[in-house]
């Protein structure tokens, strides 16, 4: 395969989305507030994996340095990883992780809907497959949205904070750059700017409808697509990494 | 209805009838009447299958943020929402019975109500997640694949489904156990300590020795149990010596060897009081897979109220 570092980037970007998000997901293993929630989560959580798992081995092939999923996943550092900063905030309490979920997933399920025609079978094949389970990701995320916004005060209260906990991380989704820019012109990917109109429209129509309150944007995070990152993410990848990076000449 | 009739006369019938049912190795379905003690045991027994089930979970998914490849990871991450099924499965069994989930949580939080003995140990290696899918999936497996056959329906038909998908986990964790035995010398020690670690409380999970059983009588007489304690764990030893000779590890007990005249494995004594110093509280881990469990289902209360007040309001049904 021939070397193509912006479409390394691109895939790396959005494998390493749903790779740290996944990776989050899976803490919720045996906390959930309800035996359903516990399959839910760990079930969304799964189908990232699975997305993150067929990025990561492309990109390792477009890269063309012999790096598989596994090597990408366990032996890079964090100004390496390139995803978004929403992924990686902490889970906090179910609302926080709904409301990052719900931000997370309807930019995603807007993503696929247009990568479904990129010129890249590959890309084209993970957005085919995941605009299905983007899908369902944003369905779960908003009636729980709704049912903790419209439920008693209590979780009216704490869906709002985790609302405006999460607001300054979503610009980051719509930024773009020249590696975004030059695969849309290319026909390959999509330039993240496009999909904020749609995904506005939706988060508005939930927190409306959850009668929730959009939040002022006071301040904005960026830098994930760069690979400068927020501070819990050196926990998390100290955490994920930690075995495999123990044993370097190790198969499991 | 005759189902109803509190007389002596009518309570003669229904129990001949019920009898007859058992022995005629037919399922006894919710709606059929049933002895009180038939009821009260199955209750018991679903629902500490049903706990084991959940706390079942919290061993394995300790190493889920740790696991040391992503096709691990995810083969980690199926098999504790599997759990998580099959808890669901087991409860809505043991509703069948007259009791709701909440009741049986409130049971378990209040340690009224048991759950399997193995899941009191820690996970503290990689391997550890090898050889609970080996050993203490497999003892399950023996314990629960004669349950397919088990006098009521609900639970029978339950566990047809769990079995198919504990055959699948346990072949995951020899696997596991396969790899590391055969990777770098590192791997193999840590699998060879796990399988250390993990044997003996394996062979506990079958229960106390027949003559200190008190319910196995009873139990295998209403058709709940097929083979005593003692004959189930001497098929799970018959079956896990060959597998073990193939991946390469020892079984940590000096006195096992081939039998030619029984045509089975013997094996060493059990160290019942760390049974039932563990069954009683006692175990490494008891009190804090208890309380991991009451604070996520505690932390979770106002999400239950959440939902329970929106469909309230929206006129749907309740979450919980």
């Amino acid at each position: 395969m021939t070397t193509d570092p912006l479409l390394f980037t691109y895939t790396l970007r959005l494998g390493d989305d749903a790779l740290i998000l996944a990776q989050r997901l899976s803490e919720w293993a045996s906390r959930a507030p309800e035996i359903e929630e516990d399959i839910a989560l760990t079930n969304i959580a799964l189908d990232l994996l699975g997305q993150a798992r067929v990025l990561l081995d492309y990109a390792g092939k477009v890269e063309g340095a012999g790096r598989d999923e596994d090597d990408l996943a366990y032996l890079r550092t964090e100004p390496e990883f390139l995803n978004v900063h929403l992924v990686e905030q902490e889970n906090g309490d179910f609302a926080h992780t709904i409301a990052r979920q719900l931000f997370f997933s309807t930019y995603q399920l807007a993503l696929y809907e247009e990568l479904i025609s990129s010129k890249d079978d590959v890309l084209a094949g993970v957005a085919a497959k995941g605009v299905k389970e983007a899908a369902y990701h944003r369905d779960h995320a908003q009636q729980w949205t709704l049912r903790l916004g419209d439920g008693t005060e209590e979780s009216h209260r704490r869906m709002q904070a985790a609302v405006d906990r999460f607001w300054p991380f979503t610009p980051e989704l719509f930024e773009s750059d020249e590696v975004t820019r030059a695969l849309a012109a290319r026909g390959i990917g999509v330039d993240p700017s496009v999909l904020r109109p749609r995904w506005e429209q939706a988060i508005d129509d939930v927190l409306r409808e959850a009668t929730l309150r959009k939040p002022e944007l006071i301040w904005a995070s960026y830098g994930g697509r760069r690979g400068v990152h927020t501070e819990c993410f050196g926990y998390l990848l100290a955490e994920m990494q930690y075995l495999h990076r123990l044993h370097p000449d190790a198969s499991w | 209805m005759a189902a109803d009739d509190p007389t002596a006369a009518g309570l003669d019938e229904l129990t001949a009838r019920f009898e007859a049912t058992i022995a005629a190795n037919e399922r006894i379905e919710p709606r059929d009447w049933m002895p009180d003690g038939y009821r009260q045991t199955l209750i018991r027994q679903i629902a500490q299958h049903a706990h084991s089930e959940i706390i079942g979970m919290q061993p394995e998914a300790n190493w889920i943020t740790r696991a040391p490849s992503l096709l691990r990871k995810a083969i980690l991450l199926a098999k504790v929402q599997d759990e998580a099924g099959h808890g669901l499965y087991l409860y809505a069994a043991a509703e069948t019975l007259g009791v709701s989930r909440a009741e049986l949580f409130e049971l378990l939080h209040n340690r009224k109500q048991k759950y399997s003995s193995i899941f009191n140990y820690p996970t503290l290696t990689w391997a550890d997640v090898g050889a609970i899918g080996w050993l203490v999936d497999g003892a399950a497996i023996t314990n629960q694949v004669p349950l397919c056959r088990c006098s009521y329906g609900p639970y029978a038909r339950a566990m047809i489904r769990i079995c198919k998908e504990e055959s699948f986990h346990q072949r995951q964790g020899f696997d596991i156990l396969y790899r590391l035995s055969h990777g770098t010398p590192a791997q193999h020690e840590m699998a060879q300590d796990a399988v250390n670690r993990w044997w003996w409380p394996s062979l506990m999970m079958f229960g106390p020795p027949d003559d200190q059983s008190p319910h196995t009588a009873q139990s295998m007489a209403w058709g709940i149990k097929r083979f005593t304690n003692d004959e189930l764990r001497q098929k799970f030893v018959d079956m896990i010596v060959p597998q073990a000779a193939v991946l390469g590890l020892t079984l940590p007990d000096p006195q096992l060897r081939w039998n030619p005249e029984r045509g089975h494995y013997d094996f060493g004594p059990i160290d019942w009081s760390e049974f039932y110093r563990v069954i009683s509280g006692g175990g490494p881990c008891n009190e804090q897979r208890l309380r991991h469990r009451i604070e996520a289902y505690t932390a979770g209360a106002w999400v239950r109220e959440a939902a329970a007040a929106y469909a309230a309001k929206h006129g749907q049904r309740t979450a919980a």
